[in-house]
């Protein structure tokens, strides 16, 4: 019975992707690598084919590419009906349709959502709308700071320090531009790599000549009589004038459209299992809904099945190939996802990986190099065990470091290194911000836990 | 039937050289083996060695080697500089190694090789030239063999009136490398390697003065000019990184170029196929340092802690032989590995290692070895081997033809 359902749709099935990005892209792909040769939909609110995001805050800034040629490279034929510039805007589970912007409906045997996220705007609208307030999520959008940016604007101010708005500043100030960076933390990155690491990101933004405020927030943007941007109000009352303000608050996920549907969908994404299924809003798994890419929340083996939301290139790719393959498979030829998280950055000309979860370590060793040359391996460690290493000009160790977080190694890391320093024999506090504060832009986001592994037990409020 | 006791030593036995693949094959059957106490850990599998290449417990470090007591395979070099970067870990290393790539390759020097282009094919045409009228010839002595010290010449800077004279230096000192010949030529060859060793260390640091004074657009004045933010180097420093491009950069390029030729000789319809598409280069190259590795192993590292590899512990102070060309070859990695096959999809091989220590000069030995196959595959006429196998030199690490005597019906 099963096994002729599952043969039926692989040959005439009908599967609907929504969101046609980088996991919308490599899903078809797999899809078909895979034998699909029913129907495939792509629908996606964007105009364009699916295109690359890294560039848009690197090359991109500095005219090194151009927003209209990031287009992803395809890896193989996908035969898809595209129906892109057209929004999902409902879903009906028991009728198992999805409901268009312009009126349509599609119907589907199986159903992909990678929706992603798009940028969280700056919260009053009125300000917001004020010309030469700029986000940053879009190849539009990018093509928009790019021009404001040529034009010599005489100071740039980016709200948030995360990786996007560190890399905007970075962009800044390789193009000469003034650029003041406002962040409520006390350095940058610390969402994504704590304090410890933050205060080097902070350095090397004051040794590029970024005006670096920390432990500040934007409080208003000004305009002039003609409605654009001047000026950016602090809470330290101090005020910056700019005429270009790039709002890098990090991201909100695309799942308004599946409001009432009765999925597990909110501001934090969508649950699905290992599998790439997505839950009901009862906590039941379907078996016809798939979930991939930023949007998706699942949970992770290897750090105590915990929900993960990563906002990774790498794990799009990752997620969107499984859950192709399992959209299209028996129960036993399923693959869970387990992904090894892991992210990239270049900003001020340094290369900036990690690997593993940086946020659930509550400790940190520099087991290789020295915070102070800013060429370094850490490693994070969390209730005695390696969970997350980063690295400052040094990723050719990483693949080390993966295997020693696949294998749940011991923390601290006592072996020696070719080139452990004294600084780094003692573990110090990696000191990320209490999660329950908004930060910006953390690129991974943990929520709950399993108590079914003892081991890796996280606690939310970190005492 | 070989006894496992006895493998090291087969592999290091002049009489496996002309084939040592099935030794390998066996070696992989015990991906970590340590015949006799105090003797080397020897990995063998693909996925083991890449692993270790980048595992910051393992050392390249001269005096680390040294304290493991060096073995015949893993002698540090007597150069009389201090160790160049090959033989340093981080942060001396990656110091070294920063310093010498600005001037070598992107992002500051983006064209350095790229525009030997030309010159290589140049120096590539005079050499086949001087076949002349022979239709026999030793590709060894007549071509693989001056053609890198020409190319490092030209990088450096060496102004080409002085090549005849740094070539006579260069020569035995690249010989006396070779323990073959250290054991055979006795105490006057040892002498004459060193003083050759010490003209060539004037020579060189009176060019090195010279380009301080007044810079070229050489690799050289890049090397004493460098102004990043490691500062420029020593001129000890620079001597020794000149003598470690020369070095380093030397017998494996005519091993690869040989192994190559060989190879091609072996693999008539290739050759052919090469002939007509000089673009099918590219990929025979990269099969080549999978299937012929001029770098058989990597014999110089040490662990500096206990180390566990498939489940078994390497203590801390061991010597380990990462065994490239028997990775290469592993099937877990390649499927039908011991087929010569340019048209594979994915040949990332350990032929130049990989991890930091990842061969320096790659870029440039690819070029070389691109236009010297496609060159010779061009111009030959019916070429044919004189000798199959041919003598090989002694040399386990680097491996390759002594000579190759090739006959052909004419140049075109
Ligand atoms: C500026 C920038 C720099 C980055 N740099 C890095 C980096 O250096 N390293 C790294 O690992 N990651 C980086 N990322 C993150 C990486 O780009 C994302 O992880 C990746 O794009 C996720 O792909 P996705 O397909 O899941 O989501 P998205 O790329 O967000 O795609 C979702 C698509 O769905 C569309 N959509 C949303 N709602 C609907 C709807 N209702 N109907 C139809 N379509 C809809 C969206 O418009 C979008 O086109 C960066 C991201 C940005 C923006
Ligand atoms: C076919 C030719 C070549 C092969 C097969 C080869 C192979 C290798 C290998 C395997 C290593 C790693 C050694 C280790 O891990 O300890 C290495 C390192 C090195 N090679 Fe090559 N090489 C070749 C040509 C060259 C050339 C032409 C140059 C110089 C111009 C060069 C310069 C170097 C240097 C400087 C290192 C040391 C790098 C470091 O320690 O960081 N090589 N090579």
């Amino acid at each position: 019975m099963v096994a002729d359902y599952l043969e039926r749709l692989r040959r005439e099935g009908r599967i609907v992707i929504v969101g046609a990005s980088l996991a919308g892209l490599r899903a078809a792909e797999t899809l078909r690598a895979e034998g699909f040769a029913g129907s495939l939909t792509l629908i996606g609110d964007e105009p364009y084919e699916p295109y690359d995001r890294p560039p848009l805050s690197k090359a991109v800034l500095l005219g090194r590419a151009s927003a209209r040629h990031t287009e992803l490279p395809h890896r193989r034929e996908i035969d898809a009906k595209w129906r892109l510039g057209v929004a999902a805007t409902g879903l009906d589970l028991t009728a198992k349709r999805v409901r268009l912007a312009d009126g349509d409906e599609v119907e589907y045997d199986r159903l992909l959502i990678a929706t992603g996220v798009r940028a969280r705007p700056w919260p009053k609208e009125e300000e917001a709308r004020l010309d030469g307030v700029c986000v940053l999520r879009t190849r539009d959008d990018a093509a928009r700071l790019y021009q404001r940016l040529r034009s010599g604007p005489r100071r740039v101010v980016v709200i948030g320090a995360g990786f996007a708005g560190s890399e905007v500043a970075s962009a800044c100030r390789e193009k000469g531009i003034p650029v003041t960076v406002a962040e409520r933390a006390g350095a940058p990155l610390v969402g994504a790599l704590g304090g410890a690491i933050g205060a080097v990101a902070a350095d090397l933004q004051l040794e590029n000549g970024v005006d670096l405020r920390t432990r500040v927030t934007v409080t208003a943007l000004e305009g002039d009589a003609i409605g654009r941007v001047r000026a950016v109000h602090l809470s330290d009352e101090s005020v910056v004038e700019a005429d270009v303000v790039v709002v890098s608050l990090g991201s909100q996920r695309n799942t308004e459209w599946l409001t009432g549907s009765g999925l597990g969908a909110g501001p934090r994404g969508v649950a699905c299992d290992a599998g790439c299924r997505a839950f009901d809003f009862r906590g039941i798994v379907t078996d016809d809904v798939f979930v991939a890419g930023d949007v998706a929340r699942s949970p992770h083996a290897l750090f105590g099945y915990q929900f993960l939301s990563l906002e990774h290139w790498g794990n799009a790719v990752a997620q969107a190939e499984t859950a192709a393959h399992n959209m299209i498979c028996h129960g036993a030829d399923r693959r869970p996802h387990l992904w090894m998280p892991a992210f990239w950055s270049s900003q001020f000309g340094v290369n900036i990986k990690s690997v593993g979860v940086p946020p659930m370590g509550e400790q940190l060793m520099i087991t290789q190099g020295s915070l102070a040359e800013r060429r370094f391996v850490g490693v994070y460690g969390h209730q005695g065990r390696t969970v997350a290493a980063v690295t400052f000009d040094n990723a050719r160790w990483l693949e080390f470091y993966q295997r020693q977080i696949e294998q749940g190694a011991p923390f601290p890391v006592e072996f020696p290194t070719v080139d452990r320093r004294p600084e780094g024999r003692q573990p110090v506090p990696a000191d990320f911000p209490d999660p329950s504060l908004p930060t910006h832009g953390p690129t991974v986001t943990l929520s709950g836990y399993s108590p079914a592994d003892r081991q890796l037990v996280f606690t939310p409020a970190r005492h | 039937m070989t006894t496992q006791a006895s493998l090291v030593r087969q592999i290091t036995d002049f009489a496996h050289r002309a084939d040592p693949y099935p030794l390998y094959e066996e070696l992989r059957r015990t991906p970590v083996l340590h015949e006799e106490e105090g003797g080397p850990y020897v990995i063998s599998s693909y996925y083991d060695i890449e692993a270790l290449l980048h595992d910051p417990r393992i050392s390249s470090d001269a005096a680390n080697l040294a304290a493991a007591g060096a073995d015949e395979l893993s002698q540090a070099e007597n150069t009389g500089l201090p160790p160049s970067f090959i033989r340093l870990d981080p942060p001396a290393h990656d110091r070294l190694r920063r310093i010498a790539n600005s001037a070598f390759g992107p992002p500051h020097t983006p064209r350095r090789v790229d525009d030997m282009r030309g010159e290589l094919a140049a120096i590539v045409t005079g050499l086949i030239d001087g076949f002349g009228d022979a239709r026999r010839i030793d590709l060894v002595d007549r071509f693989a063999y001056p053609f890198p010290v020409t190319v490092i010449c030209r990088l450096l800077g060496v102004p080409r009136e002085d090549e005849p004279r740094f070539r006579a230096w260069v020569d035995p000192l690249v010989a006396s490398l070779d323990p073959e010949t250290r054991e055979e030529a006795g105490a006057d060859f040892a002498k004459s390697a060193q003083e050759a060793r010490t003209q060539l260390g004037m020579y060189l640091a009176g060019l090195v003065e010279q380009r301080t004074r007044e810079p070229r657009g050489d690799l050289l004045s890049d090397l004493v000019h460098s102004r990043g933010p490691d500062g420029a180097m020593t001129m000890m420093e620079v001597l020794s990184t000149a003598v470690l491009l020369l070095i380093a950069g030397h017998e494996t390029t005519v091993n690869l170029i040989a192994n190559g030729m060989l190879t091609l000789l072996r693999h008539p319809e290739i050759l052919r196929r090469l002939r007509e598409d000089p673009r099918l280069a590219v990929n025979v190259v990269e099969e080549l340092l999978r299937y012929e590795p001029p770098v058989q192993m990597v014999p110089q590292r040490t662990c500096i802690a206990d180390i566990e590899v498939r489940g078994v512990t390497i203590p801390k102070g061991s010597r380990i032989w990462l065994v490239l060309a028997a990775g290469n070859r592993d099937p877990e990695r390649f499927p039908d590995p011991g087929r010569f096959d340019p048209d594979r999809g994915d040949i990332q091989h350990l032929g130049f290692g990989s991890g930091i220590h990842s061969c320096f000069g790659a870029p440039l030995a690819r070029l070389e070895a691109q236009i010297a196959l496609a060159e010779l595959a061009r111009r030959l006429d019916n070429p044919r081997l004189v000798q199959d196998p041919p003598p090989y030199r002694r040399n386990a690490v680097l491996r390759g033809p002594r000579h190759l005597e090739i006959a052909f019906d004419g140049l075109r």
